[in-house]
């Protein structure tokens, strides 16, 4: 058998401790789940960054096209009125 | 240049430096490989778990020293001795990058090593000597890690495409005749366990099999038959590569006395 493709390519998210989120912190080259997670520790956690790794599959992710930027998030520029702070509230429920 | 140090070597003292040197040893033959892994990933799983081995070195040798009483610390200890004073197994102090070891030969020593150190850290959780204990205990999460990367490696590699079981067969040959040596007693062993202080190296022996086995089986990997030769690198006999080892891991501090980062 021969060395064949490269290795596939996985996103690394980290959490940093307990009760945080898992936040995308790169990615990396591994032949294997397994071997994804222990790369993903040592490449990634090495100066105490986490205590908890996923890691995903780069091509499991479906991602919105660049080219469709300006129609899907523009629109929002101009729409304050969806934010809360937009409303003044009664002064009955001001700790809101 | 500076002169070595010579060390008033008792039974513990030299109990401690055979763990301690193994440690050190195995981490500079890894450290070779920084920089020229495979893959990148690879190369720093590589650098870290060298790292570990060196943390657990300095923390062997500063208790080594301790227990020796001359004073020498343990930039001293691990630098200036000459080569008949280092103890650590003389398979870790093989090429792994020359002389027609490679990749293979490499995670096979971090398995083999790996699978020696877990039960010699457990055994030393509980010696008499409070200070090994707390270092054991610490080595020990690290150990674990170190048998699990490697022991995955071996596999991969023994039941991975036709040339990485060549390799990696080839590779356990090559090592096999040094294995003898992980659980060959004499009497720093015997004082050792007499004294509670820690295990013989034949203790170790079952609990390594028992770890090896199912890996080997799962890479396909076949040992060979036991031969008559026997290393002697605890005992301050060591091999041809040594004393090129030793000059380049303390060129600095010969050079340069004394110098700290």
């Amino acid at each position: 058998m021969k060395p064949t493709a490269e290795w596939p390519l996985w996103e690394v998210f980290v959490r940093a401790k307990a009760g945080l989120d898992h936040k995308h912190c790169g990615s990396l080259h591994a032949p294997d789940p397994k071997a994804a997670i222990q790369l993903a520790r040592d490449v990634y956690t090495r100066r105490q960054e986490g205590t908890s790794v996923w890691v995903v599959r780069s091509d499991q992710i479906i991602a919105s096209d660049p080219a469709d930027k300006a129609m899907y998030f523009d629109p929002m520029e101009d729409k304050v009125y969806r934010h809360p702070t937009f409303y003044e509230l009664p002064k009955s429920v001001d700790h809101m | 240049m500076t002169a070595s140090i010579r060390l008033q070597l008792t039974p513990d003292v030299r109990y401690v430096l055979r763990i301690a040197d193994t440690c050190l040893v195995h981490a500079q033959r890894l450290a070779e490989w920084c920089g020229h892994a495979p893959v990148l990933e690879e190369d720093i799983a590589l650098s870290n778990l060298g790292l570990d081995l060196l943390g657990q070195a300095r923390a062997l040798l500063t208790h080594a020293s301790r227990l020796e009483g001359g004073g020498h610390g343990e930039d001293a200890l691990a630098f200036l001795r000459d080569e008949h004073d280092y103890f650590n197994l003389t398979l870790v102090e093989l090429p792994l990058r020359r002389g027609g070891a490679d990749f293979a030969d490499t995670q096979l020593r971090c398995f083999i090593v790996a699978a020696w150190l877990a039960p010699l850290w457990q055994d030393l959780s509980t010696s008499r000597d409070p200070e090994l204990a707390a270092i054991a205990a610490k080595a020990a999460k690290e150990t674990r890690y170190h048998l699990e990367h490697a022991a995955d490696w071996v596999v991969r590699l023994g039941d991975g495409s036709d040339e990485s079981a060549r390799r990696m067969q080839a590779a356990l040959v090559r090592a096999w005749p040094y294995v003898a040596e992980l659980f060959d007693d004499d009497a720093v062993d015997a004082a050792a366990a007499a004294s509670r202080l820690g295990p013989p190296a034949s203790a170790l022996r079952e609990p390594w099999l028992a770890s090896i086995r199912p890996v080997f089986a799962d890479a396909r990997l076949t040992p060979p038959a036991d031969g008559a030769f026997r290393s002697h690198g605890r005992r301050g006999t060591h091999s041809e590569h040594m004393g090129y080892l030793l000059a380049e891991m303390q060129h600095l501090q010969r050079a340069f006395p004394g110098g700290v980062w």
